[in-house]
């Protein structure tokens, strides 16, 4: 049970490392958007399941509501970060930002 | 916006008028009960996981809010169904879930790939992909959109009520397969035909 935990934490913690990194890298505001509204939306889902599994190693009736509570955060943040990255690219979009591509590489 | 100002104050009129001619307000169709139950049912299912307390006081509150919110917004959550439509929606919908999860991790296996690439501007190629969707109702429209924007290597801009879309994606491997399967899948799961 243990590793299976461990396991997924470490799989959220890449994800959400590769989000980090991937918004430094990323050359403008849309592209960078991709790695930091999403890679984060599947690591904290991992995480967030690694949590609840760990918290149902004692099993007990309050453990799984507990556990179930901490489901609906998941629940609530697969519905929630779509639509904020949708807002903001919306807002850089009325903004009047160009999206970069291939051709503005010298710059 | 001349003209949509125009034809909004034509539909306000219309329906001031029709509310006066016809005396009382028109009865609105019969209630989808069925919807109403299962609203009901998600309402307690929610109530028991974030109360956590068993006992009769506790239950029976939480019934009686619950009945409360049923009576007052129940038609919010599953605005369209008609009886018996509900059951015909839950198998593919329930089918389409794991689907998009494992679409999810998929795509999110790619971005990482990407991120950690040392050429990394040579691979990615952002474009903006458009292409109108055969999908008709509201509740398909929005989780084509949301399920666009899940999946890493898109993100929908823009999403007109005709089912004309815009989407933003990182490159080419990502913009390919829009809509394709996706909005099959969905169409199977929420569209009426």
């Amino acid at each position: 049970m243990d590793i299976i935990v461990v396991f997924l934490i470490i799989c959220g913690l890449v994800f959400f490392t590769g989000g980090a990194v991937g918004i430094l890298r990323f050359p403008d505001f849309y592209t960078r958007l991709h790695p930091a509204g999403k890679m984060d939306t599947l690591g904290s889902f991992l995480m967030v399941l690694a949590v609840s599994l760990f918290n149902l190693r004692e099993f007990s009736w309050a453990a799984v509501l507990t556990s179930l509570k901490i489901l609906l955060i998941v629940l609530f943040i697969f519905i929630l970060n779509p639509t904020a990255t949708h807002a903001i690219v919306d807002a850089g979009f009325r903004a009047g930002m160009r999206p970069w591509t291939k051709k503005d590489k010298g710059k | 916006m001349k003209e949509h100002l125009a034809e909004v104050k034509t539909l306000h009129l219309g329906n001031v008028s029709g509310s006066r001619s016809g005396g009382l307000p028109e009865h609105p169709a019969p209630r989808p009960i069925f919807s109403r139950i299962i609203t009901f049912i998600v309402l307690i299912g929610v109530w028991v996981i974030l109360s956590g307390k068993f006992d009769l006081f506790h239950l029976s509150l939480g019934l009686i809010s619950c009945a409360i919110v049923t009576i007052l917004s129940g038609d919010l959550l599953f605005p369209e169904t008609r009886t018996g439509g509900l059951f015909r929606h839950i198998l593919p919908v329930i089918n389409y879930v794991p689907w998009l999860l494992y679409q999810v991790v998929l795509a999110n296996l790619h971005i990482l790939y990407l991120v950690f690439h040392p050429r990394m501007m040579e691979l990615i190629d952002p474009q903006i992909i458009r292409f109108d969707s055969t999908l008709k109702k509201e509740i398909s429209l929005v989780t084509f959109a949301n399920s666009i924007t899940l999946t890493p290597g898109t993100i929908t801009m823009y999403v007109s009520v005709e089912g004309a879309f815009q989407v933003h994606a990182i490159d080419k491997a990502s913009a390919d397969p829009l809509p394709g399967e996706m909005e099959r899948r969905i169409a199977r799961a929420f569209e009426d035909e």
